[in-house]
């Protein structure tokens, strides 16, 4: 096969550039650099090497780091490009998304919808950039760990000369290494490197530890991704909204209709200007209203029994709960967290009839907006039927009252009122600050009295079994870049070269740590500092 | 050595070619876990209708199933109630039941919308919404066939035409 034999009998894979063992330079255009290129060690990156079959053409596909880049690129802007426009899942349902779009925003919305930018973030080809990302990241730091791994190992203390003079950090000195070297020897070992000798060569090295930091940082993100990727596992990731008004009891959805909530009334308090602590006093006048607290009294419930859907159930408390901001009501692997909220949304409305005329009044009625009745009866002869109810009125293209939504936003009635002398009853259209008489002027009219209003609680619903996943991966990730970050590789080379001495050093970051180290080393020994060959070089221009 | 490598890559590029089928498979079938399986029995429920009558979706076996779901705000819904109205009266007597399932709107605005209408079919009344909770609903209008076996066999969304009403309903007719 084609490994490359070293002069010094090692034996390395094809493509190596520097020997594994003793550095020498092995390819000839190498040779004639002054400085030799130590990343990765010189090693045979399997990916340049190799390139028949079409698994390897895949492999070094991925394996390039420009291709990396330039998938994280991509799936930037195409990140980028999906905000531009909200979700599919934001947008309100009252109308398909493949009318929604075009209806909202004109053909920028079309081309929105029709490049499938809606649904990006679950999209078939966004998910392939993601995945490709991960795929990059495996590939290329194992085809870039495993040979740098391999070289550090085999490394000897002895190099060979061409590779020490093609050190960054290299000198020459003319004096015999022997009487110094068991002082070398102990400096190096107090200053903590791993120190080996070989015919008197000295090779001291510390910090290897450091160049394993960004394939544990990959390894961390890898496990991240692998957490991302749980949350498409059925049952893994839930994250719903749940509106629940006061008084009411709602299914919480996703829990196969096993559990119900009650809210109990919701809570919005704000700081009080002379009640809370007097360094707030300018901020509150400034804002207004700052608040303090969103609460939900809530009364969680557990189904009892089998039913059908749509039939009444029988419901057993679980417990009472106070949700606020940050204390979510947990059971099983639920939590529901207070996400937002609607003050005093109408709930009944009163209006009392009375004459004109008179200004004698009949009685009044009181409508529950949610659950109206067909005739209200005042006594006497008075009685009110309602004869068309719109919860959130407005008029239509064709100028017909029709309703937006069922929530009473803005409720409106066409009432008939039938009273003694009008045995047949007027009609009259009452909307908020509105009334109309379609029929012509009426006897009668209903005042609008009051309203009772509720709040509403929205609450997330969430269950997250992935994130203990994405923890760990977090904590490998930041390992990775602590010990990349704050550890050196750093060598030192002295050989010995017939009559003179050579020194040559080596770290990944930091030569001035690293020149520091061999100045304290070689001092009182006689042996030269050694130069920097590039900034003597820069000096030189 | 090289023989060896080719299998190391093979196994290592068909391990992350694994993990990402499954995603993108489990990221397209997570649509359909949002609604009922096609194929898959049909949800039980039982809802009372504007009339006060009980209607219980298994009762209906050996019949079609035309389940509508539509709320009187909604406007396609609107749109597609005549030809319902028609292609019920067509198909009531011969095996497709259509059942109006409103979407927990108070009783009145529907009695008075069914009125306006003038509609013919049952509107059942979702007061707590288990049953659209049950059917996975979302966007209005949405409209699911059920077979006479009781079986899923089609779920749409967004208007309907009176000819894809009358389409829908021969596809179930036993």
């Amino acid at each position: 096969m084609n490994h490359v034999k070293c002069e010094c009998g090692h034996v390395n894979p094809h493509g190596t550039i520097l020997c594994e063992s003793c550095g020498r330079v092995l390819v000839e255009s190498e040779k004639e650099k002054k400085l030799v290129d130590m990343r990765y060690e010189g090693s045979a990156r399997r990916s340049q090497t190799y390139n028949k079959t079409f698994i390897d053409k895949i492999w070094n596909f991925f394996s390039s780091v420009k291709v990396g880049v330039w998938l994280i690129v991509i799936t930037l802007v195409a990140s980028a490009l999906g905000t531009l426009l909200p979700q599919e899942m934001y947008i309100p349902p009252v109308m398909p998304a493949s009318e929604f779009y075009e209806d909202q925003y004109g053909w920028i919305g079309k081309l929105f919808y029709d490049l499938g930018f809606h649904n990006l973030y679950s999209s078939w080809w966004y998910l392939i950039l993601i995945a490709s990302i991960g795929i990059s990241l495996v590939i290329c730091s194992l085809d870039r760990m495993i040979p740098l791994w391999r070289a550090l190992k085999a490394q000897r203390v002895t190099r060979h000369e061409g590779f020490l003079k093609r050190q960054r950090v290299f000198g020459v000195t003319e004096v015999n290494l022997d009487d110094s070297s068991q002082k070398i020897i102990e400096k190096l070992k107090a200053k903590r490197y791993n120190v080996r000798e070989e015919d008197g060569n000295i090779l001291a090295e510390k910090g290897r530890f450091s160049r394993w930091g960004p394939y544990v940082n990959h390894i961390g993100l890898i496990i991240f991704l692998i957490g991302g990727m749980l949350r498409f596992v059925p049952g893994m990731y839930i994250d719903e909204v749940l509106w629940v008004r006061e008084g009411e009891t709602k299914l919480i959805p996703e829990t196969d209709g096993e559990y119900y909530l009650k809210n109990n009334e919701f809570i919005l308090e704000v700081y009080d200007k002379d009640k809370d602590n007097e360094a707030f006093s300018e901020a509150i006048e400034k804002n207004g209203m700052v608040a303090k607290n969103y609460q939900s009294n809530v009364t969680l419930y557990k189904k009892i029994g089998e039913t059908v859907a749509g039939q009444e159930q029988e419901l057993e408390k679980v417990k009472d709960e106070a949700i606020q901001v940050n204390q979510p009501l947990k059971f099983e692997s639920f939590a529901l967290y207070q996400v937002d909220y609607k003050m005093d949304e109408l709930n009944q409305m009163t209006f009392s009839l009375s004459n004109k005329q008179k200004n004698e009044t009949f009685g009044e009625l009181k409508i529950d907006l949610y659950n109206p009745q067909d005739q209200y009866d005042l006594g006497n002869g008075y009685s009110v039927e309602i004869m068309s109810y719109f919860p959130d009125f407005e008029f239509n293209t064709e100028g017909e009252p029709t309703t937006k939504s069922k929530v009473p936003n803005n409720p409106a009635f066409v009432f008939k009122m039938i009273t003694p002398d009008k045995q047949d009853g007027e009609i009259s259209f009452v909307a908020i600050q509105q009334t109309i008489e379609p029929f012509g002027d009426n006897d009668y009219k209903l005042d609008f009295v009051g309203i009772d209003t509720l709040n509403v609680s929205a609450l997330t619903v969430r269950k997250d079994l992935t994130l203990w996943i994405l923890a760990v991966g977090g904590i490998i990730f930041m390992i990775g870049v602590a010990q990349g970050s704050y550890w050196n590789h750093r060598r030192i080379w002295i050989r010995k070269v017939n009559d003179e001495v050579w020194v040559a050093g080596h770290t990944n970051k930091n030569w001035h740590g690293l020149k520091r180290d061999i100045e304290l080393v070689l001092e009182d020994t006689g042996i030269k500092e050694p130069e920097d060959q590039v900034q003597k070089e820069e000096g030189q221009e | 050595m090289k023989k060896r490598r080719l299998v190391m890559r093979s196994v290592i590029l068909l391990i992350l070619g694994a993990a990402v089928a499954y995603t993108l498979y489990a990221n397209f079938t997570k649509e359909d876990s949002k609604k009922v399986v096609m194929g898959e029995k049909a949800p039980d429920f039982v809802l009372v209708d504007l009339d006060g009558e009980t209607h219980r979706l298994s009762d209906y076996e050996g019949q079609g199933v035309f389940l509508n779901f539509w709320g009187t705000y909604c406007k396609p819904c609107e749109r597609e109630m005549p030809y319902m109205d028609n292609q019920y009266k067509q198909f009531k007597d011969n095996g497709v039941q259509t059942l109006a399932v409103n979407v927990g709107e108070s009783e009145l605005a529907v009695s008075k919308f069914t009125e306006r209408h003038n509609l013919s079919f049952p509107i059942l009344l979702d007061k707590d919404g288990q049953v659209q909770t049950a059917y996975k609903i979302g966007a209005l209008p949405a409209t699911y066939l059920i077979d006479k076996e009781g079986k899923v066999v089609k779920y749409h969304t967004g208007q309907l035409t009176e000819e894809m009403i009358k389409d829908f309903m021969e596809e179930v007719q036993p």
